[in-house]
């Protein structure tokens, strides 16, 4: 047996997958995680794509010795995409250094195998190998090393997830992103701040007094949020690793809807302090009120396109909210929705390739998504209170919330609508999620 | 009569304390309140072998109508039809209330807030309850009432008083309400 000793670690190089259509019609399926002990959601999916990449994964050498699950934080990373199903290797013992025999894969039906190791340091931390191999090509495609503190093992598993995925697939990964939503208990309300499968939700604010429409920096080191703890709305940004706050807009009136520049250098907001709501442009400490829009209109709710030279946002001056949009200097405003009685919660895709909206469809509000370049749309869900809808930094999956049996829940949905996981906790209401960036290294 | 005795005597040497007090420093008592109040004294000199006794208190009877908050008596809140700014007419008398009251005490500062029910999105509903505060404080500044007096913020939908989907609780939840500040 040989010994493959390439661990420095590499960048990946990227592998342009090919996705047959292979047909697998395989139903609903229900995935309960066995995750760890403080797991506040269970992962349901619903829905397959056309086709999933069958990929071998067994648990990781040692990984008991480790506090964190790594296997299956990985399968269940890639199994949420839909794009994955996986097959349990954890009998063969691998780990990184071994040679397995890629026709027997090939055999058990796997097109991919992933195996690695968890080793314990001297000073605490961990070190964590993977490597993968692409057994059609039986090809050894490269290892990796990742030495972490305790605190960050699952970090590296959702590393490892992404590297896997996109090395299969072509594209970026984001199970190493963080998302952000509100949690409502009674009248305790909580701006938490998760890992994007969910877990390892930690509370930014607590508040007895609603906090709604939080928004990420683009460095994904900050949240704007709308906070009436005040006894009206206030726009207030905070450092999530310091909890530093400060406000960012109080003006006489309401306060609200803050959205950031793709540059981080501006947010927008709208403010009623010159009567109505109208939207504004401020720095980032607030400084600097220029006004955007000028109508006798409710004009709220606005978003950047992914080259910030274009601001999308509703307006009801035809009548009924629609989504307009205006160049971000200042100028004439274009509407961009023509179907539906109601349509607002504009958020445009990383790539400038999609609008996604809610919009009002015999009476129920349902994500929307629209192909910019042809303007046509498409409804993503069957549920009936959608809101709040938001894109993974990597534009394949859309996050948002909807009710399902009497409860406010967080979804993820692939942007053809097929593949559906629902992230439910049982004992509160959920909403107002927001996707935040993919960094390179998180703070 | 022992007892009453022994307070008097208590009352009495408390008194004197007092007095030897006020001959050592200056002992400033309690500056008149400047609390808008008013009463009527009630006579309880009637029987004049009382007159002069120490344990004599004089009931005194507030007069309605000058309390210390000017609105204390109004309505706090207004609904709204749905989909709608209008106040209706069936407020002015509420409307009218207040522009009197802030009129005449022009430090007197409201708080209009506006409210929607849960249907929609909750930033366009939260420019919704704007619009219902904006037009409930041009109600009150077309009767005279000065713009410093009031300001109209809005909770949108996030603050109902009613659940539910029903047209009642809606029909609690698109309102106005008054906060003085």
């Amino acid at each position: 047996m040989k010994l493959i000793t390439d661990f420095a670690p590499v960048p990946f190089a990227r592998r342009q997958a090919v996705l047959g259509l292979m047909g697998l019609a395989l139903g609903a399926a229900a995935l309960v995680l066995p995750g760890p002990a403080q797991a506040q959601f269970r992962v349901e999916i619903s829905g397959v794509g056309a086709t999933q990449i069958p990929l071998a994964l067994g648990k990781f050498k040692d990984e008991s010795r480790s506090p964190q699950p790594l296997a299956a934080i990985v399968k269940a990373d890639l199994e949420r995409s839909g794009l994955f199903k996986t097959l349990d290797a954890t009998a063969d013992r691998l780990d990184e250094t071994s040679a397995p025999n890629m026709a027997d894969w090939r055999t058990k039906g796997a097109d991919a195998l992933a195996a690695g190791s968890v080793s314990p340091l001297a000073d605490g931390r961990f070190d964590v190998r993977y490597r993968l191999w692409d057994v059609l090509k039986a090809k050894n495609q490269g290892g990796h090393s990742l030495v972490v503190p305790p605190a960050d093992l699952r970090l590296a598993a959702h590393r490892i997830a992404d590297d896997i995925y996109e090395q299969l697939t072509g594209d970026k990964g984001v199970f190493a992103t963080r998302i952000a939503y509100v949690s409502k208990v009674g009248r305790r309300y909580t701006l938490l701040v998760a890992d994007a499968d969910g877990e390892n939700a930690q509370a930014a604010l607590t508040s007895q007094q609603p906090i709604i429409s939080p928004a990420w920096s683009p460095d994904g080191r900050q949240l704007a949020y709308v906070s009436f703890e005040g006894g009206k709305a206030v726009v207030v940004g905070q450092d999530i690793s310091t909890g530093q706050r400060r406000v960012l807009a109080s003006f006489k009136g309401t306060n609200s809807a803050p959205t950031w520049s793709p540059d981080g250098r501006q947010l927008i907001v709208t403010l009623s302090r010159e009567g109505g709501s109208q939207l504004y442009v401020i720095g980032t400490n607030g400084e600097g009120v220029r006004r955007l829009t000028s109508s006798n209109s409710i004009d709220t709710e606005a978003a950047f396109s992914s080259d910030g030279s274009l601001v999308y946002f509703v307006s009801d001056r035809g009548g009924s909210p629609q989504i307009y949009k205006v160049p971000a200097a200042g100028g004439n405003a274009q509407r961009v929705t023509f179907s539906g009685p109601y349509n607002i919660s504009p958020t445009l895709s990383p790539d400038g390739k999609w609008l996604a909206y809610i919009g009002q469809v015999s009476g129920a509000f349902r994500v929307h998504l629209m192909d910019l370049s042809s303007g046509d749309v498409r409804v993503l869900t069957e549920t009936r209170d959608d809101e709040s809808p938001s894109f993974a930094p990597n534009s394949r999956l859309l996050i948002y919330a909807t009710r399902s049996q009497g409860r406010d829940v967080l979804m993820t949905t692939s942007l053809d609508g097929r593949i559906k996981a629902t992230l439910t906790t049982s004992q509160a209401d959920v909403r107002e999620p927001v996707w935040g960036p993919s960094v390179a290294a998180r703070p | 009569m022992t007892h009453r005795f022994t307070t008097l005597m208590t009352t009495a040497a408390a008194a004197a304390v007092l007095t030897l007090a006020g001959c050592a420093s200056s002992v400033k008592l309690d500056e008149p309140t400047k609390a808008p109040i008013s009463s009527v004294p009630v006579d309880g000199s009637a029987n004049s072998a009382n007159a002069g006794a120490s344990s004599t208190v004089a009931p005194v009877v507030t007069t309605p109508g000058t309390s210390a908050d000017p609105v204390a008596n109004l309505a706090k809140v207004i609904y709204f039809d749905y989909d709608s700014f209008v106040v209706k007419p069936e407020f002015t008398p509420t409307i009218e209330g207040y522009a009197k009251a802030l009129g005449g005490a022009k430090a007197k500062r409201l708080m209009i807030e506006g409210h929607t029910d849960s249907r929609g999105g909750r930033e366009y509903n939260l420019a919704l309850g704007q619009k219902r505060a904006e037009a409930t404080v041009k109600s009150l500044t077309l009767l005279g009432v000065s713009a410093e007096q009031l300001e109209a913020v809005s909770f949108g939908k996030e603050r109902p008083v009613a659940e539910g989907d029903t047209e009642e609780a809606h029909a609690k939840n698109r309102r106005a309400e008054f906060k003085s500040r």
